[in-house]
Formats: structure tokens, C-alpha cells, sequence
């Protein structure tokens, strides 16, 4: 099967390698030809974007005023935080340029001068690695002034890297831009939308690091070609991450529509030991997990992971074996999600504090049945009741894993054994910083 | 203790700048070139971080407490960071925690006396395939065994 995103070609990310290989020439290509034609190309190639939400990528840049007024902006997401994922890293380290050349298209195509990739700031590595391309293509004239000249066009843009400095929350497209603009990483409430009002109150377009990546193939090779890989409805490869218990974990580019258990069995090589698969979670940490005994058949798109009761998140596969103590991984994913919230919503703050705290008391052995009752409907109060999708991405995980495992957790509570407290909360984020300090 | 920016920091910072529309877009970026002249940030630190991008210093201390990278208090020179989060854990990162808190006496948060380590437990790194993980100031170290975690910190110890 062919790769799109991550071809195995040897060092490919050296930009002559890149451009031996074609590279560039969808940007040549998309360059002389009419915005709304790009746009339209990637309408129809079906592209829907890798970031979480699986949002149709030509629509959303639809979306971008036609007008010229107000200068646009692109954003090109690479905080890669959530648990589980670990795929544009790759992209970041094998095929820079190829991000690059996918951030020129699309900002031509929604008329943006300037690019923004956020890249989470524990990436040093990975941050210096894609400068490095960056200043490359800009050497030989592929970013920036010299672009008019390159690709004999009046158009030209500059790309810049922003780099976070740990918040998961960061991610979320709206709190992305406040980062960007020098604030607290506070999500926005939308509408507006930042087509509308985005990067300083000006038109933006956010898209995850995959989904740039995919564009100048779609340019080169055509968007009938690219709408007939994979599920028609989510088509394309998908880069999935596996992590856990597998033999072989790692980063797969497959078409859409693999079969989960053929990732899991064939490319990440199975179980350690044989074991039986206690639960997948098949898109992330926030997404909802699926039971060892629900993995048959389930395809790995968009529509048939909705369709088997969970979704496709960031593709981030994470595999637990028939030994794993699900309650206090629960526990884990709960204080994760209690340490990032941003403290804006009361249900989000409070409610993912209290799931945490109550997954605690069932492992230190406290705990009762009427505690997975309660965990639900803490859970049913912060979902749609906040800002931003961090709600749901807290409280989705809770919920699912205890109605799917009730059995489970039921047993684990009867039978419990005091162990000791789990971890010391810690929340950088809340610690108070002695004012007296500056302000004298 | 005052803090004052070098000239090669300000000639980096003044590159900086037209990366973006609005000085003070520039706040992440400086605070990072101060932690890096400072080893964290200091209260005089966020002052002069402020006077430079004509903000408040509340302003600029409000983007520090937020986020996780900059230090609110000296760190060691090995900044040792362990993952716990999931994919870690289901292979052993907190095994990996505990062995790194006894091997230098630290708990979250601590820093070792004579100022060389600090211990942190941080959250998913991103190295869910190449798990356990920590790292050391900037690098990461991954797909690590009880053994290597022990050669890792003992060529630290003795550097
Ligand atoms: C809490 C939270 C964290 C997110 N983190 C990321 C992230 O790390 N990377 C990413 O691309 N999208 C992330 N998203 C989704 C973005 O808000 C946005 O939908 C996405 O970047 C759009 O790109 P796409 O259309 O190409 O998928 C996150 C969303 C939420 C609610
Ligand atoms: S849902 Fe949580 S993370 Fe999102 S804005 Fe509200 S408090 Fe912040």
C-alpha cells in the first residue's frame, strides 16, 4: 500500500531529497491556478482533518471571507498532547518539507500571508528539526519573499514556528490562537468562529499537522485518486499510533477503514504473551474505549467508529491485556485531564477534580458501588456544559469506561485491597506565585 | 537579584519580534531566552519581560503560572522528567518514577540539595511508541529498561 504522508524513502528530510522525489511541485502546481479551484480540489478529494474532530478540511476553508480587508492567518497544529498520540512528530522528523509545502498550498488557498505552526514546546528536538527545514526551503526561495520569483507568482507567505510550552488545553484550536497572541491559554467562546474572528480578531483556518501533510498530494496526484483510498466517507491513510500492550508499537500508515484488529494483531505484532485484550481505547485518551470483546470487524474510520460506540480521535490506538488494572488507569486519565483543565468552567474545574478524587477513594479500597453511580453522573454534568471539547474529553472516558466495564469495576470495588493513595496531586498550572515578589 | 537581559539575548530577541504583529505575542518566546540566561523564572525576571514588551508584569506572570515549562523556582541542571501518563504506565513508567525518586531521594517537584537534579512527573510526552520515557533537560530517552534508567543517571551523577 502506498504511504502518503510517511513514504519510506531515505532521508527524505533533506530538502534535496524532497524535491528529487517531485517535492514542490504540487505548490508550482497550486500556485498558478484559481483559489476556490484548490478549495474545491480538496472538497472533493473527501479530506477530513487528523486533529480530533475529523472535520471536512475544503468546508471548513470554505469558510475564509473572500474579501481582502483584514489580513488572514493559518494555524497549523502540532501540540500533539493528547495521551496516545504520537504521529506528527514523525512528520515533523521524516517529511518536513512535505508539511511545509502543504502550509504553502493552503495558505494560498485561503489567502493567507502568514502560517503559524504551533509545535508543543516539549519537542525541542523535533522543534530544531523542523526549523531547520524551514530555513532551508527559505535558502532556496520555497517560503517567503523570494516565493514570487520561485514559483513565478505574485503571491508569497511566511511561516513561522510557535513554540507552546506545556498545556495539553493549547491544542484546542481557540486556546491555540490565544498562545499565539501572548496570553493565558484560555479556550474562546465560540461563535465567533475563527474563520470569523480568530488570530488578533482576523480571519484563521486551524489544521492538525496530518492533515496539511496530506495536501500536495492531493494537488499532484489528483482528488479522484485520493478520494478512492480507504472508506469513501473518511477517505485517505491514517497515520496510527499504536501504544501499550502490543509487541511492535509504533506508527502505522494504513488506508482508512483498516480493521482495527488487523493493526493491532498483524502491524503491532499482537499481545505480549498471548493475552487476551481487556479494553482499546481506539483515538486518544479522550475517546471512548471499547471492550477486548467489541474489537471484531471494527473498522478504523470515522463513521464505523462511531457506528461501534466510540470514535476516531487522533488514531492513537492504545491496547491494555487482560492484566491491566483498568480502575487505575481510569484514575490516571482522569488526573490527567484534571491537571490540564484550564480552570475557566466550573463543571470542567470542579467536576474533573471530583472523578479524580473518587477514582482515588476506589483504589485506596474507600470506595463503594454507589461511587461508579456517581462518577456517571459527574461525568453527565460537565458534558456540554463548557467552553471547549476538554469537558467531554474528560468526562467521556469515565462515563464509557464504567457503563462498558461495569462487571469489571463492580468486582474490582468488592474485592479491594488497600493500596496505597495514589500519586500527589500536582497542578503547576494552579500554583500561586508570590506577587510580593515583583509588585513592591 | 537583578535581572538584566545580555546583548546577545536582546540581538535574539529583536529577531524575534517581527515574527509577529503585536509585541506582546513575543512574551512565550522571551520568557524562554530568560529562563534559559536565568535557569528560571525569577520575579525580576517577569519585570523585565514586561518593561521589554511593554506589558504589565501581572500580565506576564499570568502566562508564566500557566504554563508548565517555565520554572517558577530554580530547577536542577538535570531536570529529570519521568511520563506516568498511560501509554507509560502500561509499560512501566511509574516503575521508572520510583526508581529514579529513590536513586536520587527526590519527590515530585524537589530539587537535590547541591542543586544538580530535579524530579518532575510529567504528563504525556508523546512517546507513547518508544515507551517508558524521561528526559533530561531537552532529550529525551526512550524505550527504556530498570538498567538503562540506572546508566543514564549514574553518567549524570558522575559528569
Ligand atoms: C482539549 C483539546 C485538545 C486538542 N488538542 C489538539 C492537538 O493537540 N492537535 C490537534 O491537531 N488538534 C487538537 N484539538 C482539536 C483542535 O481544536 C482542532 O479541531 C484541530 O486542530 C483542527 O484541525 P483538523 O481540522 O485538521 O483536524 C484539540 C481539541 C481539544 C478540545
Ligand atoms: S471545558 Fe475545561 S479546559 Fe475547556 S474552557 Fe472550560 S475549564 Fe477550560
Amino acid at each position: 500500500m502506498e504511504k502518503i504522508v510517511l513514504p519510506e524513502i531515505n532521508n527524505l528530510h533533506l530538502i534535496d531529497v524532497y524535491i528529487e522525489n517531485g517535492g514542490y511541485t504540487a505548490a508550482k502546481k497550486a500556485l498558478v491556478q484559481k483559489k476556490d479551484d484548490i478549495i474545491d480540489q480538496v472538497k472533493k478529494s473527501g479530506l477530513r482533518g487528523r486533529g480530533g474532530a475529523a472535520f471536512l478540511t475544503g468546508l471548513k476553508w470554505s469558510f475564509m471571507p473572500k474579501s481582502d480587508d483584514k489580513p488572514k492567518y493559518l494555524c497549523v497544529n502540532g501540540d500533539e498532547s493528547e495521551p496516545g498520540s504520537f504521529k506528527d512528530r514523525q512528520i515533523f522528523e521524516f517529511n518536513p518539507h512535505q508539511l511545509i509545502e502543504g502550509t504553502l498550498i493552503t495558505c494560498y488557498a485561503i489567502g493567507a500571508r502568514t502560517a503559524y505552526i504551533y509545535i508543543r514546546g516539549e519537542y525541542h528536538k523535533w522543534i530544531n528539526l523542523m526549523q531547520k527545514a524551514l530555513d532551508d526551503a527559505y535558502e532556496k526561495g520555497f517560503v517567503g519573499a523570494k516565493m514570487k520569483e520561485k514559483f513565478s507568482t505574485d503571491f508569497s507567505c511566511e511561516i513561522y514556528i510557535h513554540k507552546g510550552a506545556g498545556a495539553y488545553i493549547c491544542g484546542e484550536e481557540s486556546s491555540l490562537m490565544n498562545s499565539i497572541e501572548g496570553k493565558r491559554g484560555y479556550p474562546r467562546v465560540k461563535p465567533p468562529f475563527p474563520a470569523q474572528n480568530g488570530l488578533w480578531g482576523n480571519p484563521t483556518t486551524i489544521n492538525n499537522v496530518e492533515t496539511i501533510a496530506n495536501i500536495p498530494a492531493i494537488i499532484n496526484k489528483g482528488w479522484e485518486w485520493y478520494s478512492r483510498i480507504g472508506e469513501p466517507k473518511h477517505p485517505g491513510t491514517i497515520l496510527f499510533g499504536v501504544s501499550g500492550h502490543v509487541n511492535k508499537p509504533g506508527v502505522y500508515e494504513l488506508p482508512s477503514g483498516t480493521l482495527l484488529t488487523d493493526i493491532i494483531y498483524n502491524y503491532a505484532g499482537g499481545i505480549p504473551g498471548n493475552k487476551k485484550i481487556l479494553c482499546v481505547i481506539p483515538g486518544g485518551s479522550s475517546m471512548p474505549p471499547l471492550r477486548g470483546d467489541q474489537l471484531e470487524g471494527v473498522k478504523m474510520d470515522a463513521e464505523s467508529l462511531k457506528a461501534a460506540g466510540s470514535s476516531i480521535g487522533t488514531g492513537g490506538i492504545m491496547v491494555m491485556d487482560e492484566d491491566t488494572d483498568l480502575l487505575r488507569v481510569l484514575a490516571r486519565i482522569s488526573k490527567f485531564y484534571f491537571h490540564e483543565s484550564c480552570g475557566q468552567c466550573t463543571p470542567c474545574r470542579e467536576g474533573t477534580g471530583w472523578m479524580y478524587k473518587i477514582l482515588q477513594r476506589l483504589i485506596s479500597g474507600q470506595g463503594s458501588t454507589a461511587d461508579l453511580d456517581l462518577l456517571i453522573s459527574v461525568a453527565n454534568n460537565i458534558e456540554g456544559n463548557t467552553v471547549c471539547a476538554l469537558g467531554e474529553a474528560a468526562a467521556w472516558p469515565v462515563k464509557f469506561t464504567v457503563e462498558r466495564f461495569r462487571d469489571y469495576f463492580e468486582t474490582r470495588v468488592n474485592s479491594q485491597t488497600s493500596l496505597p493513595t495514589a500519586n500527589k496531586v500536582h497542578s503547576m498550572r494552579n500554583t500561586a506565585f508570590p506577587l510580593s515578589d515583583i509588585i513592591r | 537579584m537583578k535581572f538584566e537581559f545580555t546583548a546577545v539575548n536582546l540581538e535574539k530577541i529583536e529577531r524575534i519580534l517581527p515574527k509577529y504583529p503585536d509585541k506582546k505575542a513575543a512574551v512565550m518566546p522571551v520568557l524562554y531566552i530568560a529562563q534559559e540566561q536565568n535557569g528560571w523564572i525569577s520575579g525580576e525576571a517577569v519585570v523585565a519581560v514586561a518593561a521589554l514588551l511593554e506589558m504589565r508584569p501581572e500580565e506576564v506572570l499570568g502566562v508564566v503560572t500557566f504554563y508548565t515549562m517555565y520554572h517558577k523556582k530554580p530547577a536542577g541542571k538535570y531536570h529529570i522528567q519521568v511520563c506516568t501518563n498511560v501509554s507509560c504506565m502500561l509499560r512501566g513508567g511509574y516503575d521508572i518514577f520510583n526508581q529514579v525518586r529513590a536513586k536520587l531521594g527526590l519527590e515530585n517537584g524537589e530539587v537535590t540539595d547541591d542543586g544538580r537534579f530535579s524530579l518532575e512527573e510529567v504528563e504525556c510526552m508523546g512517546s507513547c511508541g518508544t515507551a517508558p520515557m524521561i528526559a533530561v533537560n531537552e532529550d529525551y530517552y526512550e524505550n527504556l529498561t530498570e538498567e538503562q534508567v540506572d546508566k543514564i543517571l549514574e553518567s549524570l551523577q558522575r559528569s
